[in-house]
């Protein structure tokens, strides 16, 4: 271990960028299906229906205060178990798919405080006008709160998903090779971890810096002219 | 048209109105005034069921506000409702503003609900501003594209709420024009303000409101000739002083 080869970046590209792939696939279907769930819950928690209040709020309070190396191990061993009960066949998803589904709900905890909060920046007068146009509850929420609570919340949406890009390396923990777990793999076959998890932390950090630029763009271009 | 009849509601324990009962014509031009916390704005907003109310009834064209088989979203897109702030959707365009209901809840095509918004911009001055965004557009301005974005719904009367108090002087009388110009052409209106000159010029009846209760609810020769109140002579003494 005398000098830096990184001939092994070379030798395993291919093996890593599926890697990254894999990782940017669970990134992105833990965004949408999380946005999708989230805010969902935060109309839920908004809501005046007692026990769907309580349902959101415990679904989010759960899920934020279990490390998500334990949920993403949870999900892996009860999500074939459970989908044995319903559908009364052993299902062996596997790792891999188990991360998409584990990712999608657990992300949908902290995307629905975002969205609750981006629902609540709505001035009450907004919701009002809607329904004084005759809107329902449904269309005053899809025409006009959701789409600026969406648009004054995208900063913070996004920064979530970079913390989400980032923690899909915790999958390593149930063997399925995301870009983290690519370069783990062959760390232990070629032994060169100082290059290998060098290389990977440049790449996080160029992607990640990347989308927190994006960011700050972002912030100061699709403000709402009020 | 509009018949309030012994409405009274509470926050908590806190009474917001107190047996409120009033009417207005087709036709009519009502205009409620008092001072601020007198329950006013809260008054009209029971007209279109914005604010619930515990006590008495609201009947518009027929219809029972509170009567829970009441389609209130059917009913409220008949009630055209101007708002203190505007309240245009900042995240639309003048010209979306002006068609989305009509679209949504009216079930118009996109080209009929354009043309009618477009008409009714054009009517209040601004058809030039068709393609820009709320935000972009002066107080006045925007308070003239919420009332035309109202009366693109047709509906059978309007609802003023406080429509000049968020607006810089000079911007308070190219809103009044526009509904001088409505009250002149027959349109059912009821108007929370403190603009007497409007009231002066277009009302026929003029409410006085106190604490949450109807003091004085007068024809409007009578209502600036001798009101019967104290507590409305005193309300005018004020504000008519300048």
């Amino acid at each position: 271990m005398s000098d830096f080869d990184f001939s092994v970046i070379t030798a395993n590209w291919a093996f890593l960028a599926q890697g990254l792939r894999y990782t940017l696939q669970v990134t992105i279907t833990a965004m949408i299906g999380g946005i999708l769930i989230g805010t969902v819950l935060a109309l839920m928690r908004l809501s005046s229906i007692t026990p769907l209040q309580w349902f959101a709020a415990g679904y989010v309070n759960i899920f934020r205060s279990v490390p998500l190396v334990q949920v993403i191990l949870a999900f892996y061993l009860i999500l074939p178990l459970v989908l044995q009960m319903v559908t009364g066949k052993q299902m062996p998803i596997g790792a891999a798919n188990s991360a998409y589904f584990t990712f999608t709900i657990f992300e949908a905890a902290y995307y629905s405080e975002i969205m609750r909060s981006g629902i609540q920046s709505v001035p009450r007068g907004q919701v009002a006008a809607g329904y004084a146009m005759g809107f329902t509850y449904g269309q005053t929420m899809r025409f006009v709160v959701l789409p600026q609570a969406f648009r004054n919340m995208l900063p913070v949406l996004l920064t979530q998903t970079i913390i989400l890009f980032q923690d899909v390396s915790l999958v390593y923990a149930i063997g399925a090779t995301d870009f983290f777990g690519a370069a783990d793999k062959i760390t232990q076959r070629d032994l060169r971890p100082v290059e290998m998890y060098t290389t990977v932390a440049v790449v996080y950090f160029i992607i990640c810096f990347t989308l927190s630029r994006l960011v700050k763009w972002l912030q100061s271009h699709i403000a709402i002219i009020r | 048209m509009i018949e309030i009849k012994n409405v009274s509601k509470w926050y908590g324990s806190f009474q917001v109105l107190t047996d409120c009962t009033t009417q207005v014509s087709k036709s009519e031009v009502v205009v409620v005034c008092g001072p601020s916390g007198s329950g006013k704005s809260t008054l009209i907003k029971c007209v279109n069921g914005l604010e619930p109310f515990q006590k008495g009834s609201v009947v518009v064209d027929g219809i029972a506000v509170e009567a829970p088989k009441t389609n209130l979203p059917k009913l409220r897109a008949r009630v055209g409702m101007v708002f203190q702030n505007f309240e245009l959707f900042p995240h639309m365009t003048i010209t979306d503003n002006l068609v989305i209901a009509q679209i949504k809840v009216l079930g118009r095509s996109r080209e009929e609900a354009e043309d009618k918004g477009l008409k009714l911009l054009d009517r209040v001055g601004l058809k030039s501003q068709a393609a820009k965004f709320p935000g972009q557009l002066s107080g006045g301005q925007q308070q003239r594209v919420a009332i035309a974005r109202a009366l693109a719904m047709d509906p059978i009367c309007m609802l003023f709420d406080e429509p000049t108090s968020a607006l810089d002087p000079e911007m308070i009388n190219e809103v009044l024009d526009v509904m001088v110009q409505l009250a002149h052409e027959g349109m059912t209106m009821m108007c929370v303000t403190h603009e007497m000159g409007f009231a002066r010029k277009v009302a026929h009846r003029v409410i006085f409101m106190d604490r949450g209760a109807i003091v004085e609810d007068a024809a409007k020769e009578e209502f600036f000739g001798q009101p019967r109140s104290e507590r409305a002579q005193s309300f005018l003494a004020k504000i008519l002083q300048h």
